[in-house]
C-alpha cells in the first residue's frame, strides 16, 4: 500500500477530485470498446429497421434473423455492459478520490469481455447462431456462442469485485472522508449487487446450454431455461436502470451543483431496488404454461410494485434536486422557470434530461401496464416488446450513456469536445428517433404485429394474414424513427471519435469544463434568504410534472383493460 | 454544500426531515401501487379474461397421437383456402392444437359463444400462439401443454401467427408460419 505514489494521481481541478492514472485509462479502456460496440450494433439495428420497411425489405429472412441476433447481443449486451464497467469504475475510483483495487484483475475483466463478446460474435456471423439473444432450447447455437457469453460474464463479475474491492480501500485509506458513500457510488454499488446477482443466474443457465451442446447433457427443459435465463435477462436490465438512474443523480450534482433532496429517500429507493427489483423477472413468462397465477402475481407486482416505487420515487427526486438547485441560485419564480433556463444547449444535461423523460413515460408507463397478468395476453411478443425496451433501454439507458460520454471526454480523457456544434444537436435527434420508434411500434404492436417478424406480410402463403392497415403503417413510421436513430448514433460515435482521436488536449491543470458551485453555497451567500419554492412545496415544477405522469399511467392502464375486455372470454 | 457525488455534508443524513414534495409523491405513488396490485388479482373475479394457468406434461409425441386421433374423430370438410383437413370438435370439449415448424395445426372450426378447452404445445422448438385480429398471445414449448377456455364472442376467419422465432430458411420458416380458425354463428 505504501507503493503508491502522489505521481499515480493527477487532480481534476473543477471537480478537486483525485484521479489515480491506472483506474483513468480503465474508464478509458471500457468506455471506449463500449461505444466500439454500440457502433458494431447500431449497424445492425439499421439493417432490422430497414428490412422491416415495407418498402425496402432490405434483408433476406436468413440474415435478418442473423441481424437481429447480432443486434440484440451487441447492443443490448456488449455495449452496454461495457460501459457499466467504465461507470463502476469511474464512481469507484473517481469519485472516491481513490486508487483502483487490483489493476491487473481489472485487465483480465477488460480482455474476457473483449474475447467472450468477439467469441459470440463470431459464431452469429458464421451463421448458424441465429438464435436470438434468448436463445431458447431446443433451437441449437454453435457452442462457442454460449462460451463467448460465458466468458463475458466471467469478465463483468471481475469487474463487480474490482469496484468492491476499490470502494474497500477507499474507506481504510479515508480517501472520502470519514462519511457515508456519496450517493451517487452508493447507485454504483447498488447496480453492482444486481450485477452479482444477475450474472450468478447466467452462468447457471448458460453453463448446462453449452454443455448441452458439446453433448454433455441430454437434454435442457424448455421451460427450466426460460425461468432461469429470464432471471439472467431481465436482471441484466435492471443494473442498466440502476446506472443510468445514478448517472442522472451525477449529472444533476455536475452541472447544476445540486444535491439530493433526501439522502434517506433517494437511498431507500435504491435500497427497494436490491430487494425487488429482481422479481420482475416473471413478466416474461406471463403466457407460459405451468406457472400459477399468485406466483405471477406475486413476482411481476415486484411484491406489490415496491420495485415500482422506487422508481417512482427517483424519477421524482432526480428533477426535483435540479429544481431545488436551480431555486436555490436565485431561479424561484414561477412553476417552470427552472426547467426553461436549464442548458438546453450542454448535451451532458439535455441528453440527460431526455434520457429522464423518455425512460418515464415511455419505457417506464407502458413497462408498469403491460406487465400485469392479464394485459400481458395482448402484448407477449409483439412489436409492443421491442417498442417498450427500446424506451427503457434506449431513450433511457443509452441516452443518459451519451451524456455521461460528453462529460468524461474532457475529464477522463482530457480532450475537448470536438464538433461540438453537433453535440448540442445530437441528443435532440437521437431522442427524436427513439422516442417515436418506441411509440409507433408499440401502436404496431396494439395492432397484433409480431416482432422477430422476417416478412410481416406473409406473402404467397395459402392460410396467409393481413395485419390491419394502420399497423402496418404504424411500424413503417416506427422504421423512420429508427433510420433517425440511427443518424443520431452515427453523429455520436462521429463526436467521440473525432473529440478521442483529433480533440485539442486540455492540460494538466486546466479546467475540461466551467467550475459549477454547489447550489447550497450559493444559497448560503445569498443576501435575502427567502423560502424557496412556491405553496410549501419545495419543488414544484417536479411535483406537476410527477402528476402529469401519474394520470398519463393511470389512464393508459385502464384504456389496456378497456381493450382487454372486448377480446374473446379466456379462463 | 455536497452534491450527489460528494459524502453527504450532514453524517447523521437519516434523521433529515423529508420536503412535502417527496412525501406527498410517495404518498400517491405507494396508494396506486397498492391499487394496481389489488386490480390485478381482482380481475380473476371482475373480469372475463384470465389464464387458469393449467398445464401438464407431455411429451410431442402423445400430444402429435392426441392431434391425430381428434382428426379422424372430428374432420368436417377440407379447406378452401389449402386443401387440409378442418377439424371441429364438439362444444364444451377438448381441443388439440399444436405449432410444428412451421405451421399450426389443425386447422380448426369453433362456433361462436360455445366455450372449448383449447390445449396448446409445441412438437419441436418454442413457438407463439398468437390469435389474430383478436391480438391474444400465449407461449408454447415442447413437453408442457397449456389449457385455455377459450369463448369466441365473435364469427370470423382468424389467423394464427407464431410469436416466437423458431427457425428456418428464406422459403419456409417463423415468418411463414401461419394457422386457421373459423368462428361461425
Amino acid at each position: 500500500m505504501t507503493t503508491i505514489a502522489m505521481s499515480d494521481f493527477r487532480v481534476d481541478p473543477v471537480s478537486g477530485l483525485k484521479i489515480h492514472n491506472q483506474a483513468n485509462t480503465l474508464v478509458k479502456a471500457n468506455a471506449f470498446a463500449a461505444v466500439v460496440f454500440l457502433m458494431i450494433g447500431g449497424f445492425f439495428g439499421l439493417g432490422v429497421a430497414l428490412t422491416r420497411m415495407p418498402e425496402v425489405q432490405l434483408l433476406k429472412p436468413e440474415m435478418f434473423y442473423l441481424f437481429l441476433t447480432a443486434h440484440g447481443i451487441v447492443a443490448l449486451m456488449v455495449w452496454i455492459i461495457f460501459f457499466e464497467m467504465a461507470v463502476l469504475y469511474f464512481v469507484g475510483a473517481h469519485l472516491l478520490n481513490s486508487r483502483i483495487a487490483t489493476p491487473r484483475w481489472a485487465w483480465a475483466q477488460f480482455w474476457l469481455m473483449v474475447i467472450g463478446a468477439l467469441m459470440t460474435f463470431v459464431a452469429i456471423m458464421q451463421g448458424n447462431s441465429s438464435v436470438m439473444m434468448t436463445s431458447y432450447p431446443p433451437l441449437e447455437a454453435a457452442p462457442h456462442f454460449y462460451l463467448g457469453l460465458i466468458l463475458f460474464a466471467v469478465g463483468a463479475l471481475i469487474g463487480c469485485f474490482v469496484f468492491l474491492g476499490t470502494l474497500v480501500i477507499a474507506k481504510e485509506e479515508k480517501t472520502y472522508g470519514e462519511g457515508s458513500l456519496p450517493l451517487v457510488t452508493f447507485g454504483g454499488l447498488t447496480a453492482c449487487v444486481i450485477a452479482i446477482f444477475t450474472i450468478a443466474t447466467g452462468a447457471l443457465i448458460l453453463i448446462p446450454t453449452f454443455l448441452w451442446r458439446v453433448g454433455l447433457i441430454s437434454h435442457i427443459d424448455p421451460m427450466m431455461y426460460r425461468v432461469v435465463w429470464w432471471a439472467f435477462g431481465h436482471s441484466s436490465q435492471q443494473i442498466n436502470v440502476v446506472t443510468h438512474i445514478s448517472i442522472w443523480y451525477l449529472i444533476a450534482g455536475l452541472v447544476f451543483g445540486a444535491k439530493p433532496m433526501s439522502e434517506k429517500v433517494s437511498r431507500g429507493a435504491f435500497l427497494l431496488y436490491i430487494l425487488f427489483l429482481q422479481l420482475g423477472s416473471v413478466h416474461h413468462l406471463l403466457s407460459d404454461p405451468g406457472l400459477s397465477s399468485s406466483w405471477k402475481i406475486f413476482n411481476t407486482s415486484y411484491m406489490i410494485y415496491l420495485a415500482v416505487l422506487a422508481s417512482l420515487i427517483h424519477g421524482l427526486t432526480v428533477p426535483g434536486s435540479i429544481e431545488v438547485a436551480q431555486r436555490k441560485k436565485g431561479i424561484n419564480t414561477g412553476l417552470f422557470t427552472w426547467l426553461r433556463k436549464a442548458p438546453w444547449g450542454n448535451p451532458v444535461f439535455s441528453a440527460m434530461f431526455l434520457s429522464l423523460i423518455g425512460f418515464g413515460f415511455i419505457g417506464g408507463v407502458t413497462g408498469v401496464v403491460m406487465s400485469v397478468e392479464q394485459i400481458n395476453v395482448l402484448i407477449h411478443n409483439t412489436m409492443y416488446l421491442p417498442g417498450h425496451f427500446h424506451g427503457t433501454v434506449v431513450s433511457g439507458t443509452t441516452t443518459a450513456f451519451m451524456a455521461a460520454t460528453y462529460y468524461l471526454i474532457p475529464v477522463v480523457f482530457q480532450r475537448k469536445l470536438a464538433l461540438a456544434g453537433w453535440a448540442k444537436l445530437q441528443p435532440y435527434i437521437y431522442s427524436l428517433g427513439s422516442f417515436s420508434f418506441s411509440i409507433a411500434l408499440m401502436g404496431a404492436g396494439t395492432m397484433g404485429l409480431q416482432r422477430r417478424q422476417a416478412d410481416i406480410t406473409y406473402a404467397g402463403q395459402a392460410l396467409g394474414y393481413q395485419y390491419p392497415e394502420l399497423g402496418k403503417a404504424m411500424l413503417s413510421i416506427g422504421e423512420i424513427g429508427g433510420v433517425i436513430m440511427a443518424v443520431g448514433g452515427v453523429m455520436f460515435i462521429l463526436i467521440v471519435l473525432a473529440s478521442v482521436f483529433g480533440g485539442e488536449r486540455i492540460p494538466e491543470g486546466s479546467a475540461p469544463w466551467p467550475k459549477v458551485e454547489d447550489a447550497d453555497v450559493v444559497y448560503a451567500r445569498s443576501e435575502h434568504k427567502k423560502h424557496i419554492g412556491l405553496f410549501g412545496f419545495e419543488a414544484p415544477g417536479t411535483f406537476v410534472l410527477a402528476m402529469i405522469l401519474f394520470a398519463t399511467l393511470v389512464l393508459y392502464y385502464f384504456i389496456n383493460f378497456k381493450y382487454l375486455s372486448t377480446i374473446w372470454t379466456l379462463s | 454544500m455536497g452534491t450527489s457525488y460528494t459524502t453527504p455534508t450532514n453524517p447523521d443524513w437519516g434523521r433529515e426531515p423529508i420536503e412535502r414534495t417527496e412525501i406527498m409523491w410517495i404518498t400517491i405513488a405507494f396508494a396506486w401501487c397498492l391499487f394496481m396490485f389489488g386490480w390485478m388479482v381482482s380481475w380473476h373475479w371482475i373480469g372475463n379474461q384470465n389464464m387458469r394457468n393449467e398445464a401438464y406434461r407431455t411429451t410431442p409425441e402423445a400430444y402429435a397421437q392426441k392431434l391425430a386421433d381428434q382428426q379422424t374423430k372430428y374432420t368436417i370438410r377440407n379447406d378452401v383456402a389449402s386443401g387440409e383437413p378442418v377439424v371441429a370438435p364438439p362444444p364444451g370439449g377438448d381441443v388439440y392444437i399444436a405449432g410444428m415448424q412451421w405451421q399450426w395445426r389443425p386447422i380448426l372450426e369453433l362456433q361462436k359463444g360455445k366455450s372449448y378447452r383449447v390445449h396448446i404445445s409445441s412438437l419441436d422448438v418454442d413457438h407463439g400462439f398468437s390469435l389474430q385480429p383478436e391480438n391474444i398471445n400465449f407461449q408454447a414449448y415442447p413437453g408442457y401443454e397449456q389449457v385455455i377456455t377459450m369463448t369466441p364472442n365473435k364469427a370470423g376467419t382468424y389467423a394464427i401467427l407464431c410469436g416466437e422465432y423458431c427457425g428456418g430458411g428464406d422459403t419456409a420458416g417463423h415468418q411463414t408460419m401461419l394457422g386457421r380458425i373459423y368462428v361461425k354463428e
